[in-house]
């Protein structure tokens, strides 16, 4: 396989349709439900998924986790580049 | 068909491995396999369904369903897959779709393909429905219909998932894979990709049920399973990101058993036409299990006290080899199901296993292929009219 394709800083993330993330109490946190697939999502997880809306821009969301968790804005970035290509490269997210 | 809950895990440190073993042990179900009936107006040759099927009279009516999905839902299952049979022979598919998306469940339709018009997608989509299956017996359109031994099927499936890509439901085109199909691996992903397919799946007939009868007939040589093998290499790299390819080896060709269902009573549970519950859709081939219905008990009740469910939970049960085994968690002894036909012991080690005394038997079946016609197993449709419904 090829090196990961980096994630564009202006790309709008969003799921797509048929992926969805829900929160159920009976496997104790977040999972990301997908076609015939469930992938249970950690607590960062969770909330990267949470700001793809779509909308918001790759840097935004970067920019917006780091102030929420008071966290080094260079790994925040590193942490969400991976995660939306691992993502992205399963049709998970849309880039 | 979807044997397994798959279940992965996604974490947002990328210092930390994606898919660790760290994951908790989830002792709740993920997903529920609705049998909605064992009609099917088509009569595949490597049906996974039961000898015995039931019959109309006797499949759970629309409001069992619905409280079965609140029950499941409430459980902590996550995902319904909408199964039979072909669901569509179901006049009441809208509303138990509808009534498994109001319970907050992933509704997945497993279909054929056929019996679903555009104005019934249309009132599915409506319902809440969120991902369809499209099995497809071939990339070649004659084969395809001759393998489902309907004419016209191949048709019926390019325009479902037409139509489906156009209302953006999301697909995944389940690809059966024996010796009358596998060399055609590529062209089969191609079609799925050309329909518009987010997913494939590979899936090699398992012989279980009426495949068992055909197994000669079905069974790949080795060169063709490795042909198969790096096909499917292949495709993943050329499609990397395009779609995504579920493939595993096929069960008589591995050094070791697929971790069946996700291990016996620990990811889903399979709900017969006639309200049975079981671990798997194969468990009634095993001899004295108790199964539970939902007629009489609480979903709940049957995934936590019911004698079938108990019977081969964690590892307790295990013989050697596998009570030793540093995989003894990552493949649970295999399929239960296999182990009982292929060795007569329904707790010993699945002799697809190398490490299994009975391997070698395992080896020789594979070994074995004999150009015979099919037997197609008699539509169920036309057998429930002749039988005596009641």
């Amino acid at each position: 396989m090829t090196e990961a394709a980096a994630v564009p800083l202006d790309a709008r993330p969003r799921l797509p349709h048929g992926v969805r993330l829900v929160h159920t109490e009976a496997h104790g946190g977040w999972v990301l439900l997908a076609p015939e697939r469930v992938f249970k999502a950690d607590a960062i997880a969770a909330e990267i998924v949470k700001r793809c809306n779509g909308q918001t821009t790759v840097t935004v969301i970067v920019d917006d986790l780091a102030q929420a968790y008071s966290a080094p804005r260079d790994r925040v970035l590193a942490d969400v580049s991976a995660l939306l290509r691992q993502l992205a490269d399963r049709r998970l997210m849309e880039l | 068909m979807a044997s397994d809950q798959r279940e992965q895990a996604i974490s947002g440190q990328n210092s930390r491995p994606a898919n660790g073993a760290a994951a908790p042990a989830v002792n709740r179900p993920l997903g529920l396999l609705a049998e909605l009936t064992h009609r099917c107006p088509l009569g595949c040759p490597y049906c996974s369904n039961p000898l015995a099927l039931d019959a109309r009279g006797r499949e759970l009516d629309t409001q069992t369903w619905a409280r079965v999905f609140k029950e499941a839902a409430t459980f902590g299952v996550l995902q319904v897959h909408l199964s039979g049979g072909e669901p569509a022979a179901r006049r009441d598919l809208v509303e138990i779709t509808a009534a498994a998306h109001s319970s907050g469940l992933y509704t997945n339709l497993i279909t054929s393909a056929v019996g679903i018009s555009a104005s019934t997608l249309e009132k599915l989509v409506t319902a809440g429905l969120d991902h369809v299956q499209i099995s497809i017996q071939d990339s070649e359109p004659g084969s395809a219909d001759k393998i489902a031994n309907y004419a016209g099927a191949f048709a019926h499936k390019t325009a479902l998932a037409n139509r489906l890509v156009a209302m953006k439901i999301p697909l995944t085109v389940n690809c059966v894979v024996h010796r009358g199909n596998i060399d055609r691996i590529a062209a089969m992903v191609e079609l799925a990709v050309s329909l518009g397919a987010s997913r494939v799946e590979i899936a090699h007939v398992q012989y279980y049920g009426w495949a068992l009868r055909n197994r000669d007939a079905l069974m790949p040589t080795s060169d063709q399973v490795a042909r198969a093998v790096k096909a499917v290499e292949e495709l993943r790299n050329s499609y990397h990101g395009k779609i995504v390819i579920d493939a595993v080896l096929p069960d008589y060709y591995a050094r070791f058993p697929k971790p069946c269902v996700g291990g016996w009573g620990r990811r889903s549970l399979n709900v017969t036409p006639a309200g049975k519950v079981l671990p798997c859709h194969a468990a009634e081939v095993i001899p004295n299990l108790e199964f539970w219905h939902v007629q009489d008990h609480s979903l709940a009740d049957i995934w936590t006290n019911s004698p079938a469910f108990k019977a081969f939970r964690g590892t307790a049960w295990m013989k050697e080899p596998c009570r030793s085994c540093e995989r003894r968690d990552v493949d649970h002894g295999g399929c239960r199901c296999q182990a009982f036909m292929l060795t007569g012991d329904a707790a010993a080690a699945d002799p697809v296993c190398h490490l299994s005394p009975h391997h070698a038997d395992v080896v020789a079946l594979a070994a074995r292929q004999r150009d015979v016609s099919y037997s197609y197993r008699l539509n169920p449709r036309k057998a429930d009219s002749d039988a005596p419904v009641g």
